[in-house]
């Protein structure tokens, strides 16, 4: 065996190891964090969808580079004989053919009918609407109230004591129940986010729910969701915000319908 | 006309050899830069919280009893990526290496216009300057991200790098378009009007192929960005409302500012950086399907084909921008049109890919270092590609964006894929430059050093993205949900550190080699292309005429009848 093979037969070994560590790791432990949402079960098809094919994929194109790199490795001289233009376009033809039923296939029949559901539905009636106005490096919550209606906001009024800017002369937004860095949702029950912010982008990233939003001042953006399980579940900011970006947390405190009435009433009271 | 003397020669070139030598001396003046600053950041997410009282003493104010502060680990993150993408990437790819095989490739004498080229040069370094000069400014380097996204970047106190850094940023970014625009009007036309006889767009390198079309696709993209900066300094300094709506609230205060929106900037940012990692990436994968038949001794595969596939992924990387903004709050609608156009560029990209493979079929393959760096290239779009099949698609994006996935994604294709293939393409035409070959056995641990590593560090990192890790944070200690996985972080700094003391010995090889290194053969590599056959003022055939049947060689070279 000459050198120049030897270290070609290295780099061919390297090829297959750094594979199979790929592999490894995919199946060394649950990547994805605990799904407790509705839809998120409809992502989570997409991303096994995508984690299977582009598997498959790797192990079969780091294999065949492998054991081209293996047999032909320093080979005395190269074969004669010539590729035709034909088979050119054949193995063309043969990855593009592929390639858009294994991507754009994805797309159109796993994802896109997900992503439909999720952005261009309207949220059913019986949603539990919450308002969510971020600010560094806060998630500022506002409860319609025993009233359902939210009163007026306006970033006139925003002082520390009124956060959201609610209007002080409109009589629908007293009731209104305004919290710091806790939401609290029922299972079952969908939830209605309408969200807002007052200074940068941030983006309201709860892992367990795959749900992800940025929230962009100028904008009020409505999105919702359906918790599955109760549970508390922690929220972060995915958008870089500022310094205070990393600590930006909150939680969401997904209850049953009792806990959940009883949580509100005490919040009405006080 | 007598010898030019030394600053003629050296510092004020118009020979396009020399520039681009200068333009690669610089990149690696500007890398040794970008990894200090990764290994700062490194140091602080692998152990945070942690006193380095030599740093302390080294950053009074940034590291104050030597702790890391948070706004300074943000302009690390922000630096490191611009200067490795604008700075060094752009630099060595897209500008060094081209300027020197360009005119070589083609036989032509020099660049089309060698003044412009020069000043080209010499407008980016003051780029470099301002740039690294914000760390002295009052509030410190710009702290934005290298996406500089508004009003983050826009409201001055929104982050201390937002008061004075961000705007040597923009400052920096702009002579750096106007550089970079230079240089790919430069190569245009040199590649369409100053070629050899004979040279035929279809007799060219798929090198110059992938050079012409990425050059025009950057020409298309960047003043986007040019627009977009331009616009950022009226909001910072102007008073205008461009990317800053109504009732922003910062410091107790709420700012005048009415009527713009932060989701311009977006497009305009992503509208020229999605097309930037193709002009990036595309040198990288002409220079691998130009290395692979010198190194099989056989023919490329689907030569034209892959020209098509550069025109195609160039026209498509045009209209993908949006894949960087599914959850932004642009339209959904929008988004599943960016879903179906972003996966239609791995169509393509595909084609690419197996022809890479299928140029190997049959060869007798040499393992000298360009070829090894070229396949460790291969490897890396490969599977930084695979990657893309999840962040393209919005469905799966909506868990995977602004996480670890991301940045694990990116370096494989524009950090890995374009790395490597630029060490590669050093290695190779090392000799070509400076008459000697670069050590070997050096060169030999250096690819053993950053090929396996490269990958493993951002492989991990895409699975701690699966796991919700969010990028550009100064630490996870708060979040439970990422307790399982946040330990990686100490693996992933050990090996960032072995993967940048590597570099140093490349940086040794490149430099002690220029003097100390053995004497090169004027074709050392048997290759075809008209640079390893000097005095040549006629071209006959293409450039892959390895192993003809009945040649009294296994090459024959382009100018041989």
């Amino acid at each position: 065996m000459t050198n120049a093979n030897k270290g070609g037969r290295a780099v061919a070994l390297a090829v297959w190891l750094l594979a199979a560590a790929v592999v490894m790791l995919a199946f060394s432990r649950r990547w994805l964090p605990a799904l407790a949402s509705d839809h998120g079960a409809g992502v989570d098809r997409m991303l096994h969808f995508t984690m299977l094919t582009a598997g498959i994929l790797i192990v079969v194109c780091h294999g065949a580079l492998g054991y081209m790199l293996w047999r032909f490795g320093g080979r005395e001289r190269a074969g004669f004989r010539p590729v035709s233009e034909r088979s050119q376009r054949r193995w063309s033809l043969a990855a593009a053919v592929f390639m858009a039923l294994v991507a754009e296939g994805g797309v159109l029949a796993v994802g896109l009918p997900v992503w439909a559901q999720y952005f261009g539905s309207s949220a059913p009636a019986n949603a539990l609407t919450i308002e969510v106005t971020a600010e560094q490096f806060a998630w500022n919550v506002r409860y319609a109230g025993p009233d359902g209606v939210f009163g007026r906001t306006d970033p006139k009024f925003y002082t520390l004591d009124n956060p959201v800017g609610v209007d002080p002369a409109d009589p629908r937004g007293r009731d209104d129940i305004v919290a710091l860095n806790v939401l609290h949702a029922v299972a079952g029950r969908p939830v209605r986010i309408r969200l807002r912010a007052k200074d940068v982008v941030h983006s309201f990233f709860l892992p367990n729910f795959r749900v992800k939003q940025d929230a962009v001042p100028g904008m009020t953006i409505e999105f919702w969701f359906t918790p599955t399980r109760e549970g508390r579940f922690e929220l972060a900011c995915a958008q870089l915000c500022g310094f205070g970006h990393y600590e930006m947390k909150g939680i969401l405190i997904v209850q049953s319908p009792e806990e959940f009435r009883k949580w509100f009433e005490e919040q009405s009271r006080g | 006309m007598a010898e030019p003397g030394f600053v003629r020669r050296y510092l004020f070139s118009l020979d396009h050899k020399v520039i681009g030598i200068q333009y690669l001396v610089l990149s690696m003046f500007m890398a040794l830069c970008g990894g200090a600053f990764m290994v700062l950041m490194r140091m602080n997410l692998a152990w945070p919280g942690v006193k380095w009282p030599l740093l302390g003493a080294l950053f009074p104010h940034a590291m104050q009893s030597g702790i890391m502060k948070p706004e300074f680990y943000l302009s690390l993150v922000t630096m490191h990526g611009t200067v490795m993408i604008f700075f060094v990437i752009s630099l060595a790819l897209a500008s060094g290496i081209a300027n020197f095989i360009i005119p070589l490739q083609i036989g032509a004498r020099d660049m089309a216009f060698p003044v412009l080229n020069m000043l080209s040069f010499w407008t980016v370094v003051p780029a470099c300057i301002v740039l690294l000069s914000s760390f002295a400014v009052d509030g410190g380097a710009p702290a934005a991200g290298w996406t500089a996204y508004p009003p983050l970047s826009a409201v001055r106190t929104a982050v201390p790098g937002s008061l004075w850094g961000q705007t040597l940023w923009i400052v920096a970014m702009a002579l750096f378009i106007i550089s970079f625009t230079m240089g790919g009007i430069n190569f245009i036309t040199t590649i369409l009007e100053e070629r050899a006889q004979g040279m035929s767009l279809f007799r060219m390198p798929l090198t110059i192929w992938s050079y012409l079309i990425s050059s025009a696709l950057g020409l298309m993209a960047f003043p986007a960005l040019f627009a977009a900066v331009v616009l950022l300094l009226c909001d910072r300094h102007f008073g205008t409302s461009f990317y800053l709506p109504s009732g922003l609230f910062f410091g107790k205060k709420l700012l005048p500012n009415t009527g713009g929106t932060p989701l311009l900037w977006q497009h305009l940012f992503w509208f020229l950086g999605h097309p930037e990692v193709y002009v990036l990436a595309m040198p990288a994968w002409g220079i691998v399907l130009d290395l692979f038949p010198v190194f099989t001794r056989r023919p490329v595969f689907g030569y034209r084909i892959n020209v098509y596939c550069f025109y195609a992924i160039a026209v498509l990387s045009l209209m993908v921008w949006g894949h960087h903004m599914y959850v932004s709050g642009m339209s959904p609608y929008a988004g599943e049109l960016f879903s179906l156009a972003t996966l239609a560029i791995t169509i393509p990209s595909a084609v690419l890919g197996v022809n890479m493979l299928a140029s190997l079929w049959g060869g007798a393959i040499r393992f000298r270092l360009p070829m090894m760096f070229a396949i460790g290239s291969l490897v890396m779009f490969g599977s930084g590609g695979f990657g893309g099949m999840f962040l393209g698609n919005a469905t799966s994006d909506i868990q995977l964006h602004d996480t670890y996935f991301v940045v694990g994604h990116f370096h494989l294709m524009i950090g890995g894929v374009t790395l490597l293939a630029t060490f590669a393409a050093l290695h190779y035409w090392y000799p070509r430059m400076f008459g000697r070959m670069m050590d070997e056995t050096l060169g030999r641990i250096h690819f053993w050093l950053t090929f396996p590593v490269f990958y493993l560090i951002f492989v991990l990192m895409h699975f701690d993205g699966l796991a919700g890790m969010p990028r550009r944070y100064y630490s996870w200690e708060k979040y439970d949900f990422l307790a399982g996985v946040r330990g990686h972080q100490v693996w992933i700094s050990l090996l960032a550190f072995l993967l940048g003391a590597a570099q140093l010995l490349f940086v040794y090889n490149f430099f002690h080699s220029i003097r100390k290194g053995r004497p090169a053969e004027p074709n050392p590599w048997d290759a075809t292309t008209l640079e390893w056959q000097p005095e040549t003022s006629q071209v006959y055939r293409w450039p892959y005429d390895y192993s003809v049947p009945g040649a009294a060689t296994d090459f024959t070279p382009q100018n041989t009848k």
